[in-house]
């Protein structure tokens, strides 16, 4: 009996091992696909001169190793090469995206664990919640740092509150349907111990929950990048990916890889964030197979 | 463990809001140390009856004792552990921490704890699983995760709401038999809900046969085989006996039910 409904923790060990190596050969393979479609559209484009939906020449699709150039030439003549440029506009975002991040999961897990425990507040306040997300991002953001700008508080972290305006509400919502997740009969049995709320919330829901969290960290991961590329811009904040995407937009037809190479960056960042959290899933959620989301 | 009875239940009546009458003029009194089972049709009210005995539903009109207090009291006292038709095991939980769980409810500390859980390993006979995930478990022994928990801290009484009812039927005998030798060894008092005749007769001192729609008691059946009960207890004629006769006795009610309705 204990054999069969026990996996082999060697063999589970080995199986890992070459799931992981065939997923890193698909990443191969799916960015050298992609790399030949682009430029298997780019030849075909400007023999065929095709113009629709947009002219394809050097400055609307750069070749894509001339984007990866592009990081080793210097970006004012005897100056710093681009790649040391976008390293740091990339840490300076990547700051204001963690510090969003952080807030905007604490704020959404503190406001799904109030939520969870009012029927009257899960009514009043969530049209509200709602309702916020509706709101322009870019619209917001330059109110956001000339109005703390006022207070005294860095532009770097008044982007970091744009940026956590997009994180709270996947988590806060998401954490919610967790924390309400947990069947009758757990909760009978929390009863039957006379156990308390305070015990019920960090015994049963939260456990509870943390798959929820999890999907809603990975939405948040990306969003919060978003978040504080989008707030820097209308900002003028030149120290990250974001103004320095406003930046090369304007010299584009001078030097389109440029930007190009920022989205790169920017993607890369993005990645960055959400790897992160897949990793920590891995390291702290020991469910059931089909449970992990 | 002194003379009042583990539970005494008098004028216990229980409508839901529909309308609808549970139980109704329901008494009874289990003595401690006795094996007392609650068998009935489907709707009879015996899980709910179950639940009012632990609180975790109030009664419309009627007291409840336990251990001679208020059922609420002896609910906050920690008086019982439950078990259902489900393990109910926090998937995120080992073994040992699911069987932990209300230990550490309890405050009690780390070395307590595992000392504690290392018995009641020995004692469910799932030693070198204490770290496995209960999804890595059969039904069966998810159970025994289950009872084990509800022995943790000790309790005078244990409920059991069907434990057995999701298990394929050698599972369920091997079980019934670990049961008996479980409640022997921790001198606790059981009250088992069951809508299978032969368990019913086979585990316990006496069986309380229920009548549905209201779940009236409809008669009472003491099993006088002799202790310890073995696999050969299922074949002896008495055993037969007391089978027909429960068997009886809810037929009974059920034709008492036709009469009424």
């Amino acid at each position: 009996m204990a054999s069969i409904a026990i996996e082999q923790p060697g063999r589970a060990r080995v199986g890992e091992a070459t799931h992981a190596a065939k997923r890193a050969g698909l990443v191969v393979v799916g960015v050298a696909v992609f790399w030949g479609l682009w430029e298997a559209y780019r030849w075909i484009g400007e023999t065929l001169g095709i113009t629709w939906p947009f002219r394809v020449d050097a400055t609307n699709m750069p070749h894509i190793h001339d984007m990866l150039a592009a990081f080793n030439k210097p970006l004012q003549p005897g100056g710093p090469t681009l790649l040391h440029y976008e390293w740091h506009w990339a840490l300076f975002t990547a700051k204001e995206a963690l510090l969003g991040f952080v807030l905007g999961a604490l704020i959404g897990f503190g406001l799904a664990v109030l939520l969870a425990h009012s029927r009257i507040l899960r009514r009043g306040l969530l049209p509200y919640i709602v309702i916020s997300q509706t709101v322009p991002i870019l619209a917001v953001a330059p109110m956001v740092v000339v109005g703390l700008g006022t207070k005294g508080v860095t532009p770097w972290i008044s982007v970091a509150v744009i940026a956590t305006f997009l994180t709270f509400f996947p988590v806060a919502m998401n954490t919610l349907r967790g924390l309400l997740s947990p069947d009758p009969r757990s909760l009978e049995l929390m009863r039957s111990y006379a156990a308390d709320r305070r015990s019920v919330l960090w015994k049963l829901r939260v456990p509870a929950s943390l798959p929820f969290v999890f999907s809603a960290l990975k939405l948040s991961a990306t969003a919060c990048v978003i978040g504080a590329i989008i707030g820097e811009t209308p900002a003028s904040i030149q120290d990250g990916l974001g103004g320095a995407i406003v930046n090369f937009n304007q010299y584009y037809s001078t030097g389109p890889e440029r930007l190009w190479a920022t989205n790169i960056v920017c993607a890369v960042l993005g990645l960055v964030f959400f790897t992160a959290i897949v990793v920590a899933e891995r390291l702290v959620l020991h469910r059931a197979p089909e449970h992990v989301a | 463990m002194n003379d009042r009875p583990a539970v005494a239940i008098s004028g216990l009546t229980k409508q839901f809001k529909a309308g609808v009458t549970a139980l109704s003029g329901i008494d009874l009194e289990v003595q401690p140390r006795e094996f007392i089972s609650l068998i009935g049709p489907s709707g009879c009210g015996k899980s709910t009856l179950l639940r009012i005995i632990g609180d975790l539903i109030e009664p419309s009109a009627g007291t409840v004792e336990v251990n001679g207090k208020p059922a609420h009291r002896a609910r906050l006292d920690h008086d019982y552990g439950i078990v259902f038709q489900e393990a109910v095991l926090y998937d995120w939980r080992t073994v040992s921490k699911n069987i932990a769980l209300p230990l550490e409810l309890l405050r009690w500390s780390r070395e307590k704890r595992s000392a504690r859980v290392k018995e009641l390993l020995d004692l469910v006979e799932l030693e070198g699983f204490e770290d496995h995930h209960p999804w890595q478990l059969s039904g069966g022994m998810q159970q025994r995760v289950a009872i084990a928990r509800a022995l943790s801290f000790d309790p005078a009484l244990l409920l059991m709401d069907e434990p057995f009812g999701a298990l394929d039927e050698m599972t369920r005998e091997r079980l019934n038999l670990e049961l008996l030798r479980i409640w022997d060894a921790s001198g606790s008092t059981i009250v088992f809900v069951t809508h299978s005749i032969p368990e019913a007769v086979f585990l316990s001192t006496r069986v309380v046969v229920m009548s549905a729609r209201p779940g009236r008691v409809a008669g009472l059946v003491e099993v006088d085989l002799p202790q310890p009960r073995t696999a050969r207890t299922r074949e002896e004629p008495r055993f037969f006996e007391l089978v027909t006769e429960v068997r009886e006795r809810l037929a009974a009610g059920g034709a008492e039910l036709e009469v009424t309705a």
